[in-house]
């Protein structure tokens, strides 16, 4: 699985780091988020499809290849 | 006649006060785009459909300024929070819009909201044993719901809790439909304004730690800040937000876990289950108030209509909330749900900034209720629960519970 995320897109709603906090972080200085695994382990794959699935600014995308 | 042909009357009454009105079913699903009549009078157009709803919010181009003179008026006695000076105050589109969403949501990240917790759940407890010390039946809108979200944000901005009541006021007659005079909103809006004014000028004389103080210490627009007027009215924003809001959703959800008590008794078995129950009666709350009204200054197409350029809108979230098309067994609540992308905060930019805050405060409130009042019950049947009427956020009046 690859992850990635759209700044811009980013409203800053935190979800992502609230369902899977190893995969996402928020900037200190204005809260957009940070990916801190772009290729996560299998054990993370669920909670990163529901963060992308309920991201308010549709800001992550996940493709299923390596 | 039938639902197509009358223009109804917005918002639609529900006979019960946890359960939609009929008519959500039937608009989604014969007359998805549908005229209104609001309060005041003026018509709207009314979405209920998921992707319609959606689509409207998350489009950047409109907001809820309802100022433009072809614009609908929310009720007879002015709009408050959707249509005043104070509301214009903050920047809500383009570029300005998004820094000062970013400068302000710094404050609103997870990590923040997750050391919050200590502090919150010391609050709930203390709240649950002076309810508990009065003895059963308690209110527990009174008691918990809505004392917990005012010291958080109070917190947040540097305000004595103290003055509680009086911010209890202010935000009620600033969410006013129908409840309140013209006058008294205007008043409660000075009042309110001369507060958070002399409030802002003491952290600026001695600063806290708290968002208002570190808004302040940004320093002025050409700085990357904002003006001590946006300071102001960011802070009102933040707890006419912050509170109501909130304190309404801790009733309505601790309410929708105990009609059906099987609910609250799995969540006993399994705690776990904490965070998705909080999302799922948040995408059922079926009386979470006026909806977002946006007003459009293109045209767009929804759902095969055409709606027109001067459009006011009403999305109606809760009602987009039980889509079946979307959501699986969309009228039933399930505890598990997973991903459950519900509208309940809204989407896309203008999604609600203290979603984090919130989230977090719905869950320690759970966490520790079921904790400490595993056998909390509803102490009237649900048939006997009110709504609050005529404002824009949806609430009970009271909660009555015993444990």
């Amino acid at each position: 699985m690859r992850v990635t995320v759209d700044e811009d897109k980013c409203c800053g709603a935190g979800q992502c780091v609230l369902i899977a906090p190893e995969v996402f972080d928020q900037r200190e200085d204005d809260g957009i988020v940070m990916l801190l695994e772009h290729e996560p382990g299998e054990d993370r794959h669920v909670a990163v499809r529901e963060a992308a699935a309920v991201c308010p600014g549709a800001a992550i995308e996940v493709s299923d290849k390596a | 006649m039938s639902l197509d042909e009358q223009v109804l009357s917005y918002p639609i009454p529900s006979d019960a006060a946890l359960e939609p009105p009929a008519e959500w079913a039937e608009l989604r699903n014969k007359c998805p785009v549908a005229h209104v009549k609001l309060p005041s009078g003026d018509q709207a157009t009314l979405l209920t459909r998921y992707e319609d709803v959606k689509r409207v919010l998350a489009d950047p181009r409109f907001t809820r300024q309802l100022n433009a003179p072809d614009a609908a008026r929310l009720s007879a006695e002015g709009d408050g929070v959707f249509n005043s000076e104070m509301a214009q105050i903050i920047p809500d589109g383009g570029e300005e819009h998004q820094h000062w969403r970013r400068l302000v949501g710094k404050w609103f990240t997870a990590k923040r909201m997750a050391a919050l917790r200590p502090s919150m759940e010391e609050i709930a407890e203390q709240l649950i044993d002076d309810m508990v010390k009065c003895g059963a039946p308690g209110d527990l809108k009174a008691g918990l719901g809505f004392p917990l979200p005012v010291y958080v944000i109070c917190d947040m901005l540097g305000v004595p809790a103290a003055d509680r009541e009086r911010f209890s006021y202010w935000s009620d007659a600033l969410l006013n439909l129908t409840r309140y005079s013209r006058a008294e909103m205007e008043a409660a809006q000075g009042e309110f304004f001369q507060y958070m004014a002399d409030h802002v000028a003491a952290r600026r004389a001695e600063a806290g730690d708290d968002v208002l103080s570190e808004l302040i210490a940004a320093g002025g627009p050409e700085e990357g800040g904002l003006t001590d007027i946006q300071i102001l009215v960011t802070g009102m924003a933040l707890l006419v937000a912050g509170h109501e809001t909130t304190a309404n959703m801790i009733g309505k959800m601790v309410s929708m876990l105990l009609a059906d008590r099987s609910r609250w008794e799995r969540l006993l078995a399994d705690p776990s289950l904490i965070r998705t129950a909080v999302e799922e009666t948040l995408r059922l709350d079926a009386n979470s108030g006026f909806g977002l009204p946006r007003y459009l200054r293109d045209e767009i197409e929804v759902g095969g209509t055409v709606l027109p350029r001067g459009t006011t809108v009403v999305c109606s979230m809760a009602a987009a909330n039980r889509d079946e098309s979307v959501f699986e067994g969309a009228e039933e609540m399930d505890l598990r749900r997973s991903p459950n992308a519900h509208l309940a905060f809204g989407v896309g930019a203008h999604s609600c900034l203290g979603q984090a805050l919130a989230r977090t405060e719905l869950q320690v409130v759970l966490e520790v209720l079921l904790r400490k009042l595993p056998s909390l019950e509803l102490a009237v049947p649900v048939e006997e629960l009110e709504r609050v009427e005529g404002l824009a956020v949806g609430g009970l009046r009271t909660v009555p519970v015993r444990w």
